[in-house]
């Protein structure tokens, strides 16, 4: 049997108590904690010690529903959290290699702000940081900020020529914000801070860059006030299941989180954003496609299904996802990422089911399984997060040297 | 009867974008590193102040068209420091300054309630508002304000967040395994807020945090301002710099507390103030002249009486005499994105005087602007300057200050290590931290102000 001898990549995605909405009932979970820096130091410092990349922090600025129009009613179920950049940040102090990466609503957000703090980020953590970007469409959020009213979601779903229409705009919205997101952390050449004692000058301001943005929806002149940050430009990530949104990480980001439900789906989707990244002039540049999976882990594959069986019995219904769930032991998912990996995957972001049980599974059984198959590091080799993915630090754009 | 003696509250601002921090010194460390603001937030911790306080910028200063550059310039994010800083202290209290003109209440009460939450209370909001269309460039939804409507957006910015903060109760997560009950209420967080600033209504997503709100600061002069603390915030900054001055403007703010029905302790007043220890009074002195020849350079000095004049002053010689023209008049074309060109509100009367103190005393442009410029300090030996902080203190000139030190990271561990003690022996600054949120430190209590609608 071939195996890739190309190191897996390996990223964790921390959501409340876990991906299934009984998580907050289980022995081991926190469910009183969820808003307070120890629990998210605990999982974070959990996920370091499996050598992973990066978490990724879930976010939204509306409370959880099952409904995008406002809150469902339901009091069985995890509700409330905090901003994801400010867990992040708190979180930086404590750790020394893993990856951070928050999750950010560009919909209603300013680019601007979410710049300098995400390059803040990035300082704060030596080197750590990148950012989610999201695209809101819930009615209930635009409500929230009153400031754009978004048409509603076309009852005939995304698929319709409405849903079409909205996906677009947003989504090229989207690309735009990120656009502006770079330019803003190039707008300060690396060595623009120069301290010349005889001029009398701080800064280099032939080195600082007026980024001039004009867009269809909006401007931003810039620089940033905040400069550049360790990795030149922090990995930007965005999740993505259709067309518009595989445009946006093929052109805009450094990593697609993806949901295919076996190899053959994964490899029809790894080569549209493929196609995409050449049709976008980037061919030559990395973009990791991850596969994003559910998980639920346990020393036997009756163990794991019998275990989300029990939660959903307590959630009333069987759990469901976008990405695929997988229930077996950490080896059964070592098998399975193998072989999705095989069709052009570069990486995968994991959900656990449950926390702290599925994340501990991941770090103190996946991790090594995949370790004894040669096909996971057993030490973080590099300082940044660009480092741990092999993406190079960008040169910057406005560098006339 | 002898007064009570008053407890001082201290902070520690870390140094931002302005001339005040000698970049140039050998001991000057980074301006933007973490490190530097951890230095300075432990620094703090250790002496038992009150809180650490940010600024905030959106724009950088721009004079006769180019961005500026002999200050310090480049900052970093204030929430996503603080939050960080909140990891490496334990009981500071964490403050920052917040733009309410380029932000939306929805966004600022989520993460300051998250702020709170992750610094187990210990947040604080400085509430100040832009309105020029220079900083409004940088935001996709520009946000330029009339000056006169400034002070209303703010304090319908503030009743909005108001509205969020106060929007959980606070007992909705019951998070009961067992009967699997993880919220007391359907739908919390729900709020309705219908002004001509803001349209907004739906549910807050983010719980109550432990200080129920963030600590409000308030920075301002005007009569807008000043009636805007009374109403409306737990502590104000001010620049009144000498004892009579800061006696007049006390007694004024506190005066107007009582309309909105708060007693007079409910809000701090504290100067930004900078210092100088020395062995002797006569070495923190000379110090203090070096300090302040390094902080304004003859390049400086013109861009500063540019910043005044509002025209271009490049040919003149630093340590000459001022300018004979008279500054332009109308819009300051010269320097943007500086707060100091607002503060002169009527140049010609400001440039008269300042002509009349160089005649007086035969001052230079740079002998000058260091004389005018200079904020209150406090310059002495660890005993003069405590005696002096405290004189002022019980003199209802300040309920304490907030200390700028002129060097980044280090500036205050002199201070901390030498002024501090004197001042817990004296019985006017507290040991230890006596509660463990910011509300405590500052001895506001726990009562809530709610803005008048």
């Amino acid at each position: 049997m071939s195996r890739s001898p190309a190191p897996l990549h390996l990223a964790v995605a921390l959501d409340g108590a876990g991906w299934h909405p009984a998580a907050w009932r289980e022995p081991d979970a926190r469910p009183g904690e969820l808003f307070t820096a120890r629990y998210w130091t605990d999982l974070v410092t959990e996920a370091e010690r499996g050598l992973l990349d990066f978490v990724t922090i879930e976010d939204a600025l509306s409370l959880q529903s099952s409904r995008n129009t406002g809150p469902d009613g339901r009091t069985d179920q995890v509700r409330g959290r905090l901003d994801a950049v400010l867990i992040a940040a708190r979180v930086a102090p404590l750790t020394r290699h893993i990856g951070l990466v928050p999750t950010a609503v560009v919909t209603h957000t300013e680019p601007f702000h979410l710049s300098k703090a995400v390059a803040t980020l990035d300082h704060v953590s030596t080197g750590r940081a990148g950012v989610r970007v999201k695209v809101s469409v819930r009615s209930d959020e635009s409500a929230h900020f009153g400031r754009r009213a978004l048409p509603p979601l076309p009852e005939a779903g995304w698929e319709s020529p409405g849903g079409q229409v909205l996906i677009k705009e947003l989504f090229d919205e989207a690309g735009d914000y990120v656009e502006v997101l770079r330019r803003l952390w190039d707008s300060w050449e690396d060595d623009a801070e120069i301290r010349d004692l005889r001029t009398g000058r701080f800064i280099d301001r032939d080195k600082l860059h007026y980024i001039d943005f004009e867009g269809d929806r909006f401007r931003v002149k810039g620089p940033s006030i905040t400069p550049r940050p360790p990795q030149g430009q922090p990995v930007v990530a965005a999740l993505a299941h259709r067309a518009e949104p595989y445009r946006l990480v093929a052109a805009s980001a450094d990593i697609g989180f993806v949901t295919p439900h076996d190899t053959a789906d994964a490899r029809t989707i790894t080569d549209r954003i493929r196609a995409a990244q050449t049709a976008a002039g980037r061919a030559d540049e990395t973009v990791h496609v991850f596969g994003d999976l559910v998980v639920f882990l346990d020393a036997t594959p009756e163990a794991a299904a019998d275990r989300k069986a029990r939660l959903d019995g307590r959630a009333g219904a069987e759990y469901t996802s976008d990405a695929r769930i997988f229930t077996g032991t950490p080896a059964g998912l070592a098998d399975l990422l193998q072989d999705l990996q095989q069709a052009g995957l570069t990486g995968f972001r994991l959900r656990p089911g449950t926390l702290p049980h599925d994340l501990a599974q991941i770090t103190r059984h996946l991790v090594p399984e995949l370790q004894r198959r040669g096909a996971f590091r057993t030490t973080y080799g590099a300082r940044t997060l660009r480092g741990l993915l092999g993406l190079p630090r960008p040169a910057n754009r406005y560098a006339t040297a | 009867m002898t007064k009570p003696v008053k407890q001082i509250h201290l902070a520690a601002h870390f140094p931002g974008v302005n001339n005040n921090t000698v970049w140039s010194d050998p001991a000057a460390g980074s301006q933007i590193d973490f490190s530097s603001f951890a230095h300075l937030a432990r620094t703090a911790e250790r002496a038992k102040f009150d809180f650490l306080f940010l600024a905030e910028g959106l724009r950088l200063r721009e004079q006769n068209g180019r961005i500026y550059d002999l200050d310090v310039v480049g900052r970093p994010d204030t929430f996503t420091v603080l939050s960080a800083l909140a990891a490496v202290t334990g009981k500071l209290g964490l403050a920052g300054t917040i733009n309410s003109t380029f932000n939306e209440p929805y966004e600022v009460a989520r993460q300051f309630t998250s702020l709170d939450h992750l610094s187990d209370g210990r947040a604080a909001w400085n509430v100040v508002t832009s309105w020029d269309e220079f900083t409004g460039q940088n935001f996709r939804r520009g946000g330029y304000l009339a000056q006169e409507d400034r002070y209303e957006r703010a304090r319908q910015f503030l009743t909005a967040t108001w509205e969020l903060f106060d929007s959980w109760r606070g007992d909705e997560i019951v998070a009961d395994k067992d009967s699997g009950v993880f919220l007391s209420d359907p739908a919390p967080g729900g709020f309705d807020h219908h002004v001509s600033e803001f349209d907004i209504r739906g549910h807050f997503d983010v719980p109550r945090s432990p200080q129920g709100r963030p600590v409000i600061f308030q920075a301002g002069d005007s009569e807008q301002g000043r009636e805007f603390a009374a109403s409306s915030a737990d502590a104000i900054f001010t620049r009144h710099g000498t004892l009579e001055d800061g006696r007049v403007f006390y007694a004024d703010v506190k005066r107007r507390l009582a309309a909105y029905g708060r007693s007079h302790d409910e809000l701090k007043i504290l100067p930004g103030v900078t210092f100088v220890l020395g062995d002797t009074d006569a070495e923190a002195q000379e110090k203090a002249d070096v300090i302040r020849r390094r902080q304004v350079s003859g390049q400086t000095a013109i861009k500063l009486l540019e910043q005044l004049w509002n025209r271009d002053l490049s040919s003149y010689d630093p340590d000459g005499p001022l300018p004979a023209v008279e500054p332009l008049a109308g819009e300051n074309t010269v320097a943007r994105g500086r707060a100091s060109v607002r503060m002169h509100r009527d140049p010609t009367a400001t440039a008269a005087r300042w002509r009349a103190l160089a005649e007086a005393k035969d001052l230079s442009i740079r002998e000058l602007i260091i004389e005018v410029t200079g904020r209150q300090s406090f310059i002495g030996t660890p005993a003069r300057v405590a005696a002096s902080l405290n004189e002022f203190v019980q003199a209802d000139a300040s309920d304490g200050f907030i200390l700028t030190p002129h060097l980044t990271p280090g500036g205050l561990d002199e201070f901390a290590d030498t002024v501090v003690p004197l001042l817990q022996e004296r019985g006017v600054f507290r040991s230890e931290y006596e509660g463990d949120t910011l509300r405590d430190h500052l001895g506001l209590g726990a009562r809530v102000v709610t803005p008048a609608r």
